[in-house]
């Protein structure tokens, strides 16, 4: 993928990350609430990978790839870290539940799974990847 | 994100600008924390400014609701861009929570 950029697992990057998937979109022309939702998505499973996958760890990192092949959003997402996300275990919440017990967090994959087309998580060779794709229309 | 705050009878306003993500959010909890938010009738949440919310600042309202609701606070949301209200849509919170146009609206409910 042609367009990269590396950044430190600090939850201050999560806008640089934002701010680079925004701006690689912009010659797509696309609605804002098409751009609003893949930013979303992408911001959801960085912030995930940045304060659980590698524990806000400023010396580690995060490589990410974009590009558009046949109208197709991809994003590559790729850490080194011993924890990897296992979407097998994954179950959409009960919202009312949440809003009953207070709960803060946890909604944030049942966001990226519905919106993004394709979710994709493999580890390999010590390299977690996770892949988002999403029609452009 | 920034917070500005306007207090009437028995009706607080927060004015949000900027952005709710998983590194701001966090100023957001606090003032919605505080103990003597309860003591309001309504908290209105002006969006006007609010430019994006992550999971994060929806996980903020989420933790909130039912302890404004248990003291008889009202948490009403106006002047909500299409983009962010698109954010509550997607898992169906705009059911859950109490989402008007204008502030008119906010201020008649």
């Amino acid at each position: 993928m042609e367009h990269a950029i590396r950044i430190s697992c600090t939850r201050r990057n999560l806008k640089v990350v934002r701010d680079f998937v925004s701006d690689f979109l912009l010659r797509y022309h696309l609605s804002d609430l098409l751009v609003n939702q893949i930013i979303l998505a992408v911001d959801e499973v960085v912030a995930n990978l940045i304060i659980h996958g590698n524990g806000e760890d400023e010396s580690q990192f995060l490589d990410v790839r974009v590009a558009v092949v046949n109208k197709e959003f991809g994003i590559e997402i790729e850490d080194t870290n011993l924890t990897s996300y296992s979407p097998a275990s994954y179950h959409e919440p009960d919202l009312q539940e949440y809003v009953r017990i207070g709960k803060k967090g946890g909604v944030g994959m049942m966001l990226v799974n519905r919106i993004m087309d394709r979710v994709e998580f493999t580890t390999h060779a010590g390299h977690n990847l996770c892949r988002l794709y999403k029609k452009l229309g | 994100m920034k917070i500005t705050q306007q207090s009437t009878e028995n009706t607080l306003t927060l004015s949000l600008d900027g952005e709710l993500d998983a590194s701001s959010s966090v100023v957001l909890d606090t003032e919605l924390n505080k103990a003597e938010i309860l003591d309001n009738q309504k908290v209105l949440i002006d969006c006007r400014r609010l430019n994006y919310i992550s999971s994060a600042g929806l996980g903020v309202f989420i933790s909130h609701l039912q302890r404004f609701q248990d003291a008889g606070v009202k948490l009403v949301f106006f002047n909500m861009q299409e983009k962010v209200h698109n954010v509550f849509e997607i898992l169906g919170l705009d059911s859950l929570m109490t989402i008007v146009p204008s502030e008119a609206e906010a201020t008649a409910i």
